[in-house]
């Protein structure tokens, strides 16, 4: 097992998380720094996932490393049956890092048991995306100027989005407040309120997306409410507009207030709040490539930071 | 031993471990748990006992004494159970089981999209409330409360 693979946001540590944030800010000020020069990174998707695997591997490129990899499980040995402690065994022997995503649960902790190349886990089944959370803090940190004392207000699915159960783990030490807006089929699941109580988080939960929560948010986090998990097709029809979001509901938010989300959209959010400077979703996505940048060098345990790493890569500038 | 009414419902053990005071629910599990099914020595099985407070099952294994991190599997479907060592009839020595802090390789995991139940591989899981008997699945994060757990 390498020390450095990241699987779940909640092995890091607050300072671990700090200071890969302070490393993709560096790479988004010194761009094209060729750090992994003569490094072979493996993207690995046992699922397609095309914003991801582009996110990493021009994160890969941007750093002078090469990539090798599949971007789907059909066109690999384990459609021929091979188990994933084989797949991975034999990448290993190619690469410095694997980058993966899978649809099984579970599939990156595994893979991290198998082999001493460092994982980073790029989503596994509906448990854990790291990277979209390191992605998320970092828009956060870059829009508000710091990540303390938020109101963030998540909406849409709050159950099976895990993208907001991650960010609710992380934000843990940053004491936030949050608004939790969802129906009853697609509520935040007991285990994570239970979390924000065992961790002194306070939390409101609302059937209604009001002005009132709108305007006393810093951050809204918007989320796709999926037509699949609905077992009433006329109870998604309902919901489908209670959560969406319009140009006109935002007259009166905060100055700060910045609107994430983790795409793809699908009506959740009008276009007309496209243009408004609060919509923050696109920006957001380019922060996954700064994100990825940090994550992948600090899972080949280089720091852009350290002095050493600094000497040698920056002066080349 | 302390209750004779009850150890007279099976038959008297000269050598060997009695295990005592299991949920009548749990007996099968406690008997899988420790791979009896292919034991070879006398092996003697009772459920729907009275007990003192409720009915409980019982059961006795002739010339085996566990070692302790054997008879900690028990703790996970039967927690308060009673480990009595028996030799020349004699209670000689009580024990207690305890969780352990990992369980591997014992209890399945109910998440079907989990990695462990699509993969030729152990089980793991980590205790959340010992008390209340939660275990967390190491590698999906699912919970599952040990009383409802499925023994491999
Ligand atoms: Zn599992």
């Amino acid at each position: 097992m390498n020390p450095h693979s990241l699987v779940s946001i909640a092995d890091l540590t607050k300072e671990q998380i700090l200071h890969i944030l302070d490393q993709a800010r560096y790479f988004e000020d010194h761009p094209g720094l060729k750090v992994l020069d003569g490094k072979v990174v493996a993207t690995l998707f046992f699922e397609p996932s095309t914003r991801t695997r582009l996110s990493f591997e021009t994160a890969a490129n941007r750093l002078g490393a090469r990539v090798i990899g599949f971007s789907d499980a059909n066109t690999t040995s384990s459609s021929k049956g091979e188990t994933l402690k084989d797949t991975i065994i034999m990448v290993s022997n190619y690469v410095d890092v694997i980058v993966m995503r899978h649809y099984l649960e579970g599939a990156a902790r595994y893979a991290t048991e198998v082999t001493e190349i460092p994982v980073i886990n790029a989503g596994d089944g509906s448990n854990q995306h790291p990277s979209q959370t390191i992605l998320d803090l970092y828009s956060i940190l870059k829009t508000q100027g710091k990540l303390d004392n938020l109101t963030i207000t998540m909406v849409g699915d709050l159950k099976y989005g895990r993208t907001v159960h991650s960010l609710i783990m992380a934000l843990k030490y940053f004491n936030p407040t949050f608004n939790f807006v969802a129906c009853d089929e697609l509520k935040m699941p007991v285990e994570y309120k239970e979390f924000c109580v065992m961790n002194g988080i306070k939390y409101v939960e609302h059937k209604d997306f009001t002005q009132e929560v709108i305007n006393s948010s810093d951050i809204i986090y918007m989320t796709r409410v999926q037509k699949e998990r609905f077992t009433d097709i006329v109870e998604y029809e309902r919901v489908k507009d209670l959560y969406s979001l319009h140009n006109s509901m935002l007259v009166n938010s905060r100055d700060n207030l910045r609107i994430l989300h983790p795409l793809p959209r699908v009506n959740e959010i009008s276009y007309d709040v496209d243009s408004n400077p609060k919509a923050y979703y696109f920006q957001q996505a380019k922060n996954g490539l700064y994100a990825r940048q940090a994550i992948i060098c600090n899972a080949l345990g280089i720091d852009i930071l350290a002095p050493d790493v600094q000497s040698k890569y920056v002066s080349h500038e | 031993m302390s209750n004779p009414k009850s150890s007279l419902a099976v038959a008297a053990l000269k050598n060997g471990t009695v295990i005592d005071h299991i949920p009548t629910n749990a007996l099968f599990k406690v008997v899988k748990l420790l791979n009896l099914e292919n034991a070879t020595n006398q092996l003697t099985i009772g459920n729907n006992l009275e007990g003192s407070k409720c009915r409980k099952g019982i059961i006795k294994i002739a010339d085996v004494f566990f070692p302790q991190d054997i008879l900690n599997r028990i703790a996970i479907i039967a927690p308060n159970a009673v480990v009595n060592i028996i030799r020349e009839y004699e209670v000689v020595e009580k024990l207690k089981v305890t969780l352990p802090d990992t369980i591997i390789g014992l209890v399945k995991c109910d998440n079907p999209k989990c990695i462990c139940n699509n993969e030729p591989m152990s089980t793991r899981f980590h205790i959340v409330d010992r008390s209340a008997g939660i275990i967390r699945c190491h590698y999906c994060n699912h919970t599952v409360s040990t009383i409802n757990a499925t023994i491999i």
